[in-house]
């Protein structure tokens, strides 16, 4: 049974799933703001930590603000999946006859939306809090626009393979954090590089590229995650 | 002669007690709080209006910081406000907590908000205080940063109080969390006071160094009592319109939209 | 620098901020008054189907 024979188009099952999501969310409007709140409450830990000397935190803000916009997407990944397996959705959308890899996407798009963009959004203010210098504000957005989708994608894998299991959330972060470092490498560099005024496109390029191959294969192991989780 | 007496005493003291048990319910605390609601609303707008007046137009210029102390009237009364409110869903949470009362329940929860809102115009007018002042729009300051954690607190009482469902296990619980942070309160202010002299050796104020004059002094009390009736209107009008979620289904709440209608 | 844009800014953010907090309760109280009024209908037309 495929998608036509189940009657439906590809697209149209892609922005109808998209918009369920949406909507699913905002009907839980102040949920949507915890893993907002987290990302302001573990970059308002470090100059707690480790004083507020704006230099320091000036050194230190790239990595900061990337990481914890890692622990901020790995939070708010496990609900991507989880209330949909929860109800047997997700079973539903198995044998629906609609590709598992559209489902997936359209998931990880609705995911990205809620999650991630926000991230992208608040990062003026996180900059502002640790000091970061003005010349390299654009790059961290565009670093941050580029690489919270890579972690949305690549993060619904991980959710895909633990979503069956108990402590699969802690699970989840072990699983997921090796697969995040390129990103967390490659745009630390971009940004620390605009700050210093050296050249930085070649990371800005790689982060594309990345975002390009993510797109294209993640959801396909999402889906065969998912498959696998559900057998 | 001591029966005389008691019989005096008892009618007063069932006064009190009578007025607080029908405080508690719906229909009375609702027909009861909505009569003061405008006149608050109206002291509030006069008080505002003639305390700004005298702090915008009236004070003379800062000698050290020039125009911009003016902000000091918006920033510090909503850091009185900030902190006040949270004392107060603390109270109310544990007169909640204790002895059950949904209508305090109410109270402590509609009081989350107005709190927040007020922390956060507590930021951002001391942000924009300190861009002309000390050259940035944040510096981790000692208020500043106990008003970021102030926040954080309140955002954690709104967000368990919108996560349960069942509106009284959630008011419970969210009225648990904003005690459990007002004990911590007072250890965070002080923390992170000493966190600031540690790291900065001189402590930084927005309002150090130069001593304020009663003229400057006038305007900022006026407003403070102002913001007193603002919290009085605006948390008794949500406690109304809470209740009038909460009994949807009852027989008072049908009358009063009939009324209203 | 002037100081003003900083002022103007600081009170409008704050008119903003607690003009909100003093709106929002009442587009509640409509929300609730349309719901009522459903819940009513809804009952209105089970006891007609009733009866």
């Amino acid at each position: 049974m495929n998608a036509e024979a189940a009657g439906g188009s590809l697209s149209g099952a892609f922005f109808a799933l998209l918009r369920r999501d949406l909507l699913l969310a905002f009907r839980r409007r102040t949920e949507l703001l915890f893993p907002v709140i987290f990302l302001l409450v573990v970059v308002s830990l470090f100059p707690l930590g480790i004083g507020p000397g704006p230099q320091l935190l000036a050194r230190i803000a790239p990595g900061v603000i990337w990481i914890a916009a890692l622990l901020a997407t790995v939070i708010s990944l496990d609900a991507l999946f989880r209330s949909d397996f929860e109800d047997g959705t997700l079973e539903q959308f198995v044998i629906s006859g609609h590709p598992l890899t559209l489902i997936a996407l359209a998931k990880i798009v609705a995911h990205w939306l809620v999650a991630g963009l926000p991230i992208v959004l608040l990062s003026p203010l996180l900059a502002l809090w640790m000091n970061l210098p003005m010349e390299s504000l654009g790059v961290m957005i565009l670093t941050l626009a580029l690489g919270t989708p890579i972690l949305s994608l690549i993060g619904s894998i991980g959710v895909g393979l633990t979503i069956s299991l108990k402590r699969g959330g802690q699970l989840l972060s072990l699983l997921v954090f090796p697969l995040y470092v390129p990103i967390l490498i490659i745009a630390t560099a971009a940004v620390m590089a605009a700050s210093d005024s050296l050249p930085y496109t070649q990371f800005l390029g790689l982060l594309l590229a990345g975002l390009i191959t993510s797109v294209t294969l993640a959801p396909f192991a999402a889906a065969a995650a998912l498959k696998i989780s559900l057998s | 002669m001591n029966k005389n007496t008691e019989i005096k005493a008892k009618p007063r003291k069932n006064a009190v007690v009578m007025f607080i048990h029908k405080m508690g319910s719906p229909p009375w605390f609702y027909d009861f709080t909505g009569k003061f609601i405008p006149w608050f609303w109206l002291i509030f707008g006069a008080l505002t209006v003639w305390g700004l007046y005298l702090g915008l137009v009236k004070a003379p210029a800062d000698y050290l910081q020039g125009e911009s102390f003016r902000i000091m009237y918006i920033h510090v009364p909503a850091a009185w406000m900030s902190m006040l409110i949270y004392s107060t869903m603390a109270v109310l949470g544990f007169i909640a907590l204790v002895w059950r009362i949904r209508i305090v329940e109410i109270l402590a929860m509609s009081s989350a908000p107005i709190g927040a809102a007020f922390t956060i115009v507590t930021l951002t007018a001391g942000s924009l205080w300190g861009r002309p002042t000390w050259g940035t729009y944040w510096v981790w300051d000692a208020r500043l940063t106990s008003e970021l954690v102030l926040l954080f607190l309140y955002l954690g009482v709104i967000g368990l109080y919108n996560s349960i469902d069942e509106p009284r296990k959630a008011a419970r619980a969210a009225c648990l969390l904003a005690i459990v942070g007002a004990v911590n309160l007072p250890i965070i202010h002080y923390s992170v006071k000493w966190w600031n002299t540690l790291h900065q050796g001189s402590s930084i104020s927005l309002l150090g160094g130069s001593s304020i004059d009663t003229s400057m002094l006038w305007p900022l009390l006026i407003i403070a009592i102002a913001t007193k009736f603002y919290y009085a209107a605006n948390l008794l009008t949500r406690a109304r319109v809470s209740l009038l979620e909460q009994d949807m289904r009852k027989a008072w709440v049908r009358e009063v939209l009939k009324e209203k209608n | 620098m002037s100081h003003t844009p900083f002022i103007w800014a600081a009170y409008s953010i704050g008119a903003v901020v607690l003009l909100w907090c003093a709106v929002a309760p009442l587009a509640k109280r409509k929300s609730i008054a349309t719901n009522i009024r459903r819940l009513i209908q809804i009952e209105e037309r089970s006891r007609d189907s009733d009866s």
